[in-house]
């Protein structure tokens, strides 16, 4: 059976589809949270070195994981966008830059609050905080360009490209900070060390899963209101049953 | 800071619960009002701009 | 046709611009006087230890260097946005990224030559050394040119938009990290005896592909900007 794949990347179908799909990326994400925290406080044990503050770890590497695959799927929708003129993956790049970017903030934050217990301080010029940092100015970038322009197509358009322009100079920021940071002071603490007990690779998995699963929920949702926006003009949308009650 | 310093490592899962988990937490809460919100105010936009639309037509204008 | 029409553009663009920036020579003073104070201000701000100063200077003569090639981008493609040139020059059969570089090379020497031949003066009221002083020289010579470059894009990109000045920093600012790093990067090598080659060549290495691709970028966003 050959599905048409291009067929829901037209805003009228992927509109319904992805109202559809939400409730269940929304459900199980908040099911796998559960599950996660509860294995990530009841059923990991405590860490040898570096007690209870490694349970930090559960909210804080998917959070990272999430800030940068994000990114690079945004600047990857915005290349699409940008080379084949498709609206839909102009809209999904804005709909996933904010969700992005708080990943990176919680990311930031809970990095802070690890660093304090275990380095004894909240911040670290340590390369991937600093690199993790300069994420959030892109994401920033990206938004406020985004939103500082007020015709959708130039501003999508613009916004694209910086997108790619970032995505090109992450790796060579990422590296440029980890060779300034070796440089600048010898080594750090390394968490690469010790082995992972089983449950606390579980916990961990279950909470990137969850992650993964509320950013989907979340950035369909606002695309929703993004396509509504944009497309208000349309007869479909005037048929929706949402709009019409 | 030190009186902080103390306390964190007197209670520990409090301190990783409320600084972490409590403002992930928060941070997700609030996000899903903003696009709950985006999503109300955006439906009433285009229900506002479909009536406009009809009355037009009614009209005879469009 | 001449065999050497691109380079005659590239030569005709950059004189248009350094004639145009000489008429408005209050501009490119501006830059340098706020390069020379924001520097100055570090000292004042951090006290007088010449040690600490020394361990510094590369740093703050970098950020000065960064913030005062910000300042000047707002201008690369606006007064040409706003009488027009801007769009004939879209219309020209030339290549348009050929006419970019020309105006990123024009914006070069007005901008960031200038802070490269003032920062030995500066640099000597962070007693710095000899050695030093020429790598911070070689090292922005290397470097300035990627700031005007990677800035071209950011201000091709807010071309016309309100706030645009905020904006373009916001923009920008996170692009240029490697450049400030790798160039202040050279510098703390002279003073630890290491090598400043590695960081030197990175740098250059850094400037190449600028050259290469942000024209092209630089392009693409005029096209996006004025469409």
């Amino acid at each position: 059976m050959a599905i048409n794949w291009f067929k829901y990347s037209a805003p009228t179908t992927f509109y319904g589809l992805a109202g559809k799909m939400i409730p269940w990326f929304a459900f199980s994400a908040a099911i796998l949270f559960a599950i996660g925290l509860y294995i990530g406080f009841f059923v990991a044990p405590t860490d040898a070195q570096q007690g209870e503050f490694y349970r930090i770890m559960f909210i804080h590497v998917p959070a990272s994981i999430l800030s940068m695959f994000l990114y690079l799927i945004m600047a990857g929708y915005a290349a699409l966008g940008l080379i084949f003129n498709t609206r839909l993956s102009a809209m999904m790049a804005t709909a996933i830059a904010p969700t992005g970017a708080l990943f990176a903030l919680i990311s930031l934050w809970t990095g802070a609050l690890w660093g304090k217990p275990m380095w004894g301080t909240w911040w670290l010029w340590d390369a991937r905080l600093t690199s993790e940092l300069i994420l959030l100015f892109l994401y920033l970038g990206f938004i406020a360009l985004h939103a500082s322009i007020d015709d959708p197509r130039r501003a999508d358009r613009a916004a694209a490209l910086l997108a790619i322009v970032g995505s090109v100079n992450v790796p060579i920021i990422y590296f440029s900070v980890k060779w300034w940071n070796t440089l600048h002071q010898g080594s750090t603490i390394k968490f690469s060390g010790t082995t992972m007990h089983i449950a606390m690779q579980q916990a961990m998995f279950t909470m990137l899963a969850a992650c993964w699963l509320y950013a989907i929920a979340v950035v369909l949702v606002r695309v929703r209101s993004i396509i509504l926006e944009r497309e208000r003009n349309t007869t479909w949308i005037a048929d929706l049953p949402e709009v019409k009650q | 800071m030190i009186s902080l310093d103390i306390w964190m490592r007197e209670n520990p899962l409090t301190y990783v619960w409320f600084g972490s988990y409590a403002v992930a937490l928060l941070i997700f809460a609030i996000e899903i009002a903003m696009v709950k919100h985006k999503r109300k105010i955006t439906l009433q936009q285009v229900r506002l701009m479909r009536n406009a639309g009809d009355d037009a037509r009614d009209e005879g204008i469009a | 046709m001449k065999k050497s029409t691109m380079l005659d553009l590239l030569v005709l663009v950059i004189r248009r611009d350094l004639v145009l920036a000489m008429r408005r020579r209050a501009d490119v003073l501006a830059t340098l006087i706020f390069f020379v104070m924001v520097v100055s201000l570090f000292p004042l701000g951090v006290g007088p230890e010449l040690d600490m100063l020394r361990k510094m200077a590369a740093g703050v003569l970098w950020v000065a260097a960064l913030l005062a090639s910000m300042l000047s981008l707002g201008r690369l493609f606006s007064a040409d946005y706003l009488d027009g040139t801007l769009e004939q020059m879209m219309l020209a059969p030339q290549s348009l990224s050929m006419l970019v570089l020309g105006k990123m090379t024009a914006h070069w020497m007005v901008s960031g030559l200038p802070l490269v031949l003032l920062a030995p003066v500066l640099g000597l009221q962070f007693d710095m050394s000899a050695r030093a002083l020429g790598v911070l020289i070689v090292g922005l010579l290397l470097g300035t040119p990627i700031l005007s470059m990677v800035g071209a894009i950011g201000a091709a990109l807010t071309l016309g938009l309100r706030g645009g000045g905020v904006l373009l920093s916001l923009l920008v600012l996170p692009l240029c990290i490697p450049v400030l790093i790798f160039g202040t990067g050279a510098v703390e090598a002279v003073s630890s005896g290491l090598s400043v080659a590695s960081h030197l060549s990175l740098l250059g290495a850094l400037l190449v592909l600028a050259l290469v691709f942000t024209p092209w970028v630089t392009a693409q966003a005029l096209r996006i900007s004025m469409e």
